[in-house]
């Protein structure tokens, strides 16, 4: 019983700090993915505008 | 100003993470009935608490977003919600665990349990509402709704132990006049309490930032679009 206990106990652990983890990575992920498409409209914007001048 | 702020919270997260942790694994005896187990506690505890708090932010910034039409009360809307989310997630496959030692099962459909899992529900659709509508303003009107329509289900959750008898334990802390635990284990839970929500500030702070940016972009795609 006591064995398990302590299994159990190292599950939950994990558990938390694996969403805590998953969610940190999405964040990385989303601001990798936000700097591309920050990039990619600001050179939209500048071919607009030397087409438009 | 805001990376400071980052830095400062994350910094003291992990510094008061560190010491519990010390504290809860070495310091710490087992509890008398339930052994080993009862260390789940001092994270699923703060990570409720802390959704709670979170859920609460996100229905008072919903409320500001259709007062004031003000695109940043929406941003915090959605941001102190889906942090609220990834908690109370934790919460929730915490206490499985828990609950497979000491009750024997995974689940049981008691009140505490069922109305944390509609809460949970709710806010996976409120994020789910918020995807699927482009247009800015209805969406934010939309979501807004939804949150304080969902917060108001935390009430529920957090009396459900007190007007129902539930499998779930009673109260055990004492400031909510439950008095279960030894001194010295209750002050480590508000720690911790304290640990994860500095954590959650440093996380909240980046989230924000990018919703920031996102909004940036939108408006960016707008201009180069328009005509």
């Amino acid at each position: 019983m006591d064995e398990r206990n302590f299994t159990y106990m190292a599950y939950g652990f994990i558990a938390a700090w694996l969403i805590v983890v998953v969610y940190v990575l999405t964040l990385a992920a989303r601001e990798k993915k936000l700097r591309s498409e920050l990039e990619r409209v600001r050179y939209m914007i500048e071919a607009r505008d030397k087409k438009s001048s | 100003m805001r990376q400071a702020i980052i830095l400062a919270t994350g910094i003291a997260a992990a510094i008061l993470l560190s010491r519990n942790i010390y504290n809860i694994f070495l310091v710490m005896p087992d509890e008398a009935n339930q052994g080993a187990i009862w260390r789940i506690f001092y994270f699923h505890l703060p990570a409720a608490l802390t959704s709670f708090f979170l859920f609460y932010l996100g229905a008072g910034a919903s409320v500001g977003y259709l007062i004031t039409k003000k695109p940043s009360w929406d941003r915090v809307a959605a941001v102190a919600n889906e942090i609220g989310l990834a908690l109370a997630l934790i919460t929730l496959v915490t206490g499985m665990i828990w609950a497979r030692i000491a009750w024997g099962i995974w689940w049981a459909w008691d009140h505490r349990l069922t109305s944390y899992l509609v809460c949970i529900l709710l806010y996976v659709a409120y994020l789910m509402l918020r995807s699927a509508i482009d247009e800015p303003t209805l969406r934010g009107r939309l979501s807004a709704v939804l949150s304080i329509f969902a917060s108001a289900n935390i009430v529920l959750v957090w009396k459900s132990i007190e007007w129902y008898r539930t499998q779930h334990p009673g109260p055990v802390l004492s400031i909510r006049n439950g008095g279960g635990m030894a001194p010295g284990m209750e002050s480590l839970a508000y720690w911790n309490v304290l640990a994860i929500a500095l954590l959650m500030i440093a996380v909240f702070l980046v989230r924000l930032r990018q919703a920031e940016v996102q909004t940036e972009i939108e408006t960016m795609r707008r201009y180069a679009h328009a005509a």
